[in-house]
C-alpha cells in the first residue's frame, strides 16, 4: 500500500443532487485518503461543499444496511466501496438506488419494504413445547446463512421484477428476495410450524421469479439468495401446488417441515 | 414567526417510546402486551439502531457451557467491573433475569450458535469469570434487533421511522407528550401521551474517535434533563480497547472483544504480551500467570474441553485494557499507525473465519489486512457511557413522573466500568422492565395530561432558528471543534488543569452552538439536523466535562493522571448527579444506596 503516493491525489465524484421532481449531477473534487471508501468522500462534500447532502448511513462498517446506492450503476453500500478500486482519474458517480421513489439526493423511500415484511406469517413455535429447546448447530446452518440480511435492500434494487416491472402493488405484488430470504429463514427454522407456502405462490409471487441470480451477485453478506433461499421455497411451492405425491414423500422421509 | 399549532399531525398513544433499539423495541413489545397502544419512535430506519452492530454477545449466567456460573457470579462480576459503583439492585435484576430474557428472544425466533449438546453456546468475554456471552457468530446484535422488530412488527406496534424527537413537554410536573420532526421533508409531528420511555442510546459523538453512529448525539440525555430529570456517573465514558486505527475513514471503528475471547493475543512492537504487567493486584490471582499458562486456557477452550488453567490477561476489564495499550504506544512501543497488534492468526484459519465472520470482512475489504495471516493493528476507541439518566431499578421510572429510561440512555447499572456483554443483557432486562412501568403508570392516569400550546412554539423556533439565520457558523466545523476539545482535554487520561480548560471551551462552545447557521431547505437536510443535535450533544460535553473534574480519584473508566488512586473512602460511595438549575447545570455528589448483607457476603467468597 503506498499511503503517500495516494495521499496527494484528488478523485472526482459525480453525485446525484435532487428530489423526484427534478435534479442534476453534481461534480465534487475530494481528496484522497488511504484506505478511503465512496462514503469518506460522501461525508467530505458534505462537510465541505455540501452541507445538505441527503445520505443515510449508520455503522460505517457494513453492518447495518443504510447506505446503499448505485457507483458507477453497480448496487453497492457506499462504506464498504474502496476508492482505490476505481481507475486513476475514473469519474465516480454515486446515484440512488433505482428502484425505490427518490426522496432526495441518495435517500430514497425504502418503506414499501417494511410493509411487504408485515405480511409475513411470524416465527410461530409449538406453544406446548415449553421444555428447554436442544437445537443442533447443523440444523441451523443455512437458517443462520439467511438471518445475516442485513436488509440493504440492494437485492431488492438490482432485481429486475422490481426495477424495470415495477411488480411492488396490487394482485401482482412480487416479495422480493429480501423477503424470500426472510421467509426461507423461517420455514427452515427447526421449531416453525407456520405454513407460508400459500403466501409464497399467491400473494408474495415467487413465481415471478426466473432465478437471473443477480440478486445472489450484489448481496454483500453473500447470501446464497437464489441456491439456497430462493430454489428450495420454489420446490416446496410445486411440491405442494403440483406434486402432491411428491410432497407426501418429504413428509414421510424428513426433508419436508414436520408438521 | 408563530406556527399554526391545530395544523400539526397530532397523534395519541398511551405510551411514546424514543429509540428503536434493543431496548426501546422490547419496552414497546412489553406495553403492547399490557394491551395498551404504543407509538415507536426512532431517528434511523427501523432495524438500523446501534443494537444491530453489536458482535461478541449478550451475557447471561445460562450455565450452558460452565456449570458454575450462577446469577450471583454474574452479579458480582459486574459490580467488580463496575468499581462498586453501580446501583446494586439494578445489578441483581440484571442478572437474575438475563438468562429469562435470553431464552425468551431464542422463543421469539433468534437462532444462537449451540453447544454440541444443543444448548445455546456461551463464550469468554473480559471480566467475565465464566463462559457467559450467548452470540451469534460476531453479529449477535443483529440477530437480537432483526428478533425483537419482527416480534413488534407482528404485534401491531405503531412505527414512526426516521422521525426524530427534539422536546419533551410537560403537564405539571408530569409528561404530557413529545415534539419531533420527520427527517424526510422536515414536517413536524405533536405526540400526546401518558408516559413516555425514553431508549434513546449514548454519547459518542462528543469525541473525534469513536465506534458510535450519527445517532449519538445524547439526545435522550439531553431531553430528559430539560425536562427535570437528574444525569448521574457522568464522568464514566468507556473507552473500549481495541478499535482500529488505520486506514484513516475507520479510525475507531469497533474489533470485537470477542476476538480476544477467541484467544487474541496484545503484543507491543517488541513482541512482549504486555497485558500481564498491566493486571490490577486485586483480580491478579483469576488470570494466567504466564504465556504458558494462558496458552493451555486458550487450547482448552478451543476444544471444547475443561481446564484448571486461568484465563489469558488479555481478558481483563476494557478500562485496564484501554489503558494498558494507550500506555504502551504513548511510551514508544506501538505499532506503525498507532496503536498495538492483536494477533489471532496462529489459529486455524477457518475456524478464525467461522467465528469472527465480520471482523474477518471487515479488516480484509476495508484495511487490506487478512486477520487469519497476520496481526491487527487496534487502539482505544470511544465506546459506550456508564452514566446517563438516574431511574429507579425496579421500574425505570425518573424523577420526572411519566418518563421512564432504559438501554444506553439510563445509568447505574454498569457503575464506573461497564463488562462486554452487559449492556444487550441490560436492553432486554431493562426494557421489559421500563415498558412495564410505563404501562402501569399510564393505567394509573384518569385522562390524558395536556401541554401548553406555548411550549410547542417554543419549541418549533428554536428548531427553525438555524434555517432562519442569515449568518453564523457551520455546524459541521462546530461538531469537529466539539470533538477536538473533548478528545484534547477530557479523554482518556485526566487531569485538573487540562480538564479546566476544556470545560471553559465547552462553555465557550455553547454559546456558538447557539448561532448555528445552515442553508437548504428542511427537506432531508442533514446539516439541520445536526444543528438541532448539537444542542444535545453540548449538553452531554459539558456534563462529561463537569463531572470529570469532579472526581478527585481514578475509578473504572475514569482515570485521573493527579489522583492515580481509587479512593473508596471519599468517593466510593457518591454518584456525580446532574440537573438543570435555571440555566445552570447543577452538580452535586449524592450516596448511594447501600448493598444488604446477604448481597455484600457474596464478595467475601472468592
Ligand atoms: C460496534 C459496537 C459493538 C458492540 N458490541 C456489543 C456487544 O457485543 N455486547 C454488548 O452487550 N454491547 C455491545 N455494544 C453496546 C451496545 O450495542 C449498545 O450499548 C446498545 O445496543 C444500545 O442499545 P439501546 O437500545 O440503548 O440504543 P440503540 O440501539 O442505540 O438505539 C437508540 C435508538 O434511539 C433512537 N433515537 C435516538 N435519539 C432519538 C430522538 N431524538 N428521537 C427519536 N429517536 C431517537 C435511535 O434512532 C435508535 O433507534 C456495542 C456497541 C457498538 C457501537
Ligand atoms: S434470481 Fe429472482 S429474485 Fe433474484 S434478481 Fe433474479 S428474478 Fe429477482
Ligand atoms: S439479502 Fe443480501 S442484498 Fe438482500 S437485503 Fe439482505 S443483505 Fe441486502
Ligand atoms: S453505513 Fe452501515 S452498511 Fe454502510
Amino acid at each position: 500500500m503506498s499511503e503517500s503516493h495516494s495521499r496527494s491525489k484528488e478523485a472526482t465524484l459525480k453525485v446525484y443532487r435532487g428530489d423526484g421532481a427534478q435534479g442534476q449531477f453534481e461534480t465534487y473534487k475530494v481528496p484522497m485518503e488511504a484506505g478511503m471508501v465512496v462514503l469518506d468522500a460522501i461525508h467530505y462534500i458534505q462537510a465541505n461543499y455540501a452541507p445538505d447532502l441527503a445520505v443515510r448511513w449508520n455503522c460505517k462498517a457494513a453492518k447495518c444496511g443504510s447506505c446503499s446506492a448505485e457507483v458507477n450503476g453497480h448496487p453497492s453500500l457506499m462504506c464498504k466501496t474502496r476508492m482505490d478500486h476505481f481507475e486513476d482519474g475514473e469519474e465516480i458517480v454515486v446515484q440512488p438506488m433505482k428502484t425505490f421513489p427518490l426522496i432526495k439526493d441518495l435517500v430514497t423511500d425504502v418503506s414499501w419494504n417494511y410493509r411487504v415484511n408485515e405480511k409475513i406469517k411470524p416465527f410461530s413455535p409449538d406453544e406446548s413445547d415449553t421444555k428447554e429447546w436442544v437445537i443442533y448447530q447443523e440444523d441451523i446452518e443455512r437458517v443462520q446463512e439467511f438471518r445475516k440480511c442485513i436488509e440493504c435492500f440492494l437485492c431488492q434494487d438490482v432485481c429486475h421484477v422490481l426495477r424495470d416491472h415495477e411488480k411492488k402493488d396490487g394482485n401482482e405484488q412480487f416479495m422480493g428476495p429480501r423477503f424470500l430470504v426472510r421467509t426461507a429463514g423461517l420455514e427452515m427454522h427447526p421449531k416453525d410450524t407456520a405454513d407460508r407456502l400459500d403466501y409464497l405462490k399467491n400473494e408474495g409471487h415467487i413465481g415471478y421469479c426466473n432465478i437471473t441470480k443477480c440478486c445472489s451477485e450484489v448481496c454483500p453478506e453473500e447470501i446464497h439468495i437464489t441456491d439456497n433461499a430462493i430454489i428450495p421455497l420454489k420446490e416446496r411451492v410445486v411440491d405442494e401446488y403440483y406434486d402432491p405425491l411428491a410432497k407426501v414423500f418429504k413428509n414421510m422421509f424428513g426433508g419436508g417441515k414436520n408438521k | 414567526m408563530t406556527s399554526n399549532i391545530e395544523s400539526i399531525e397530532t397523534v395519541e398513544h398511551d405510551v411514546i417510546v424514543v429509540g428503536a433499539g434493543g431496548a426501546g423495541l422490547r419496552a414497546a413489545i412489553e406495553v403492547s402486551a399490557q394491551g395498551l397502544s404504543v407509538g415507536l419512535v426512532c431517528k434511523s430506519l427501523l432495524g438500523k439502531a446501534h443494537t444491530v452492530m453489536a458482535e461478541g454477545g449478550v451475557a447471561a449466567a445460562l450455565a450452558n457451557v460452565d456449570q458454575e456460573d450462577g446469577w450471583e457470579t454474574h452479579f458480582r462480576d459486574t459490580m467488580n467491573g463496575g468499581k462498586k459503583l453501580n446501583n446494586w439492585r439494578m445489578a441483581q435484576l440484571h442478572a437474575q433475569e438475563a438468562p429469562d430474557r435470553v431464552k425468551e428472544l431464542e422463543r421469539w425466533g433468534a437462532v444462537f450458535d449451540r453447544t454440541k449438546d444443543g444448548k445455546i453456546l456461551q463464550r469468554a468475554f473480559g471480566g467475565h469469570k465464566w463462559k457467559r456471552l450467548c452470540h451469534v457468530g460476531d453479529r449477535t446484535g443483529l440477530e437480537m434487533i432483526r428478533t425483537l422488530q419482527d416480534r413488534g412488527v407482528h404485534q401491531g406496534i405503531k412505527v414512526y421511522m426516521e422521525c426524530t424527537i427534539t422536546k419533551l413537554l410537560k403537564d405539571g410536573d408530569k409528561i404530557a407528550g413529545a415534539l419531533g420532526y420527520y427527517r424526510e421533508d422536515g414536517r413536524l409531528i405533536l405526540f400526546k401521551t401518558k408516559a413516555v420511555v425514553l431508549a434513546s442510546g449514548g454519547v459518542g459523538k462528543i469525541y473525534s474517535i469513536t465506534s458510535n453512529s450519527w445517532e449519538y448525539t445524547a439526545d435522550g440525555q439531553s431531553l430528559a434533563y430539560e425536562a427535570g430529570a437528574e444525569l448521574i456517573d457522568m464522568e464514566f465514558v468507556q473507552f473500549h480497547p481495541t478499535g482500529m486505527v488505520w486506514p484513516p475513514g475507520v479510525r475507531g471503528l469497533l474489533v470485537t472483544e470477542g476476538v480476544r475471547g477467541e484467544g487474541g493475543l496484545l503484543t507491543n512492537n517488541k513482541g512482549e504480551r504486555f497485558m500481564f504487567n498491566y493486571l490490577p493486584e486485586s483480580t491478579r490471582h483469576e488470570f494466567a500467570a504466564d504465556v504458558k499458562e494462558a496458552k493451555e486456557w486458550i487450547d482448552a477452550a478451543i476444544a471444547g474441553q475443561k481446564t484448571t488453567a486461568r484465563r489469558p490477561p488479555e481478558l481483563s476489564t476494557r478500562d485496564n485494557v484501554a489503558r494498558a495499550i494507550y500506555t504502551e504506544v504513548k511510551e514508544g512501543r506501538g505499532s506503525p499507525h498507532g496503536g498495538v497488534f492483536l494477533d489471532i492468526s496462529y489459529q486455524d484459519s477457518d475456524r478464525v473465519r467461522k467465528k469472527l465472520p465480520s471482523m474477518y470482512h471487515q479488516f480484509k475489504e476495508l484495511a487490506d489486512v487478512d486477520i487469519t495471516a497476520g496481526p491487527m493493528e487496534v487502539g482505544p476507541t470511544c465506546h459506550y457511557i456508564m452514566g446517563g439518566i438516574k431511574v429507579d431499578a425496579d421500574t425505570a421510572q425518573t424523577r420526572v413522573p411519566g418518563i421512564f429510561a432504559a438501554g444506553e440512555v439510563a445509568g447505574g447499572m454498569h457503575g464506573a466500568n461497564r463488562l462486554g456483554g452487559n449492556s444487550l443483557s441490560d436492553l432486554v432486562v431493562f426494557g421489559r422492565r421500563a415498558g412495564l412501568g410505563a404501562a402501569e403508570y399510564a393505567k394509573g392516569l384518569k385522562e390524558m395530561p395536556k401541554f401548553k400550546d406555548s411550549d410547542v412554539q417554543a419549541a418549533i423556533e428554536e428548531l427553525d432558528a438555524p434555517l432562519n439565520r442569515t449568518e453564523g457558523p457551520n455546524p459541521y466545523d462546530l461538531h469537529k471543534k466539539m470533538n477536538e476539545i473533548m478528545s484534547a482535554y477530557v479523554g482518556i487520561f485526566r487531569e485538573a488543569s487540562e480538564m479546566k480548560i476544556g470545560v471553559e471551551k465547552v462553555a465557550e462552545l455553547k454559546k456558538e452552538i447557539a448561532k448555528v447557521r445552515v442553508g437548504g431547505g428542511k427537506k432531508f437536510n442533514p446539516g439541520w439536523h445536526l444543528c438541532r443535535d448539537l444542542k444535545n450533544l453540548i449538553v452531554a460535553a459539558e456534563a462529561v466535562a463537569v463531572s470529570a473534574l469532579s472526581r478527585e480519584e481514578s475509578r473504572g473508566a475514569h482515570s485521573r493522571l493527579d489522583f492515580p488512586n481509587l479512593e473508596d473512602e471519599k468517593w466510593g460511595h457518591v454518584n456525580s448527579t446532574l440537573s438543570k438549575d435555571g440555566d445552570k447545570m447543577k452538580l452535586e455528589h449524592k450516596p448511594l444506596a447501600s448493598m444488604p448483607a446477604d448481597l455484600k457476603k457474596l464478595f467475601e467468597t472468592k
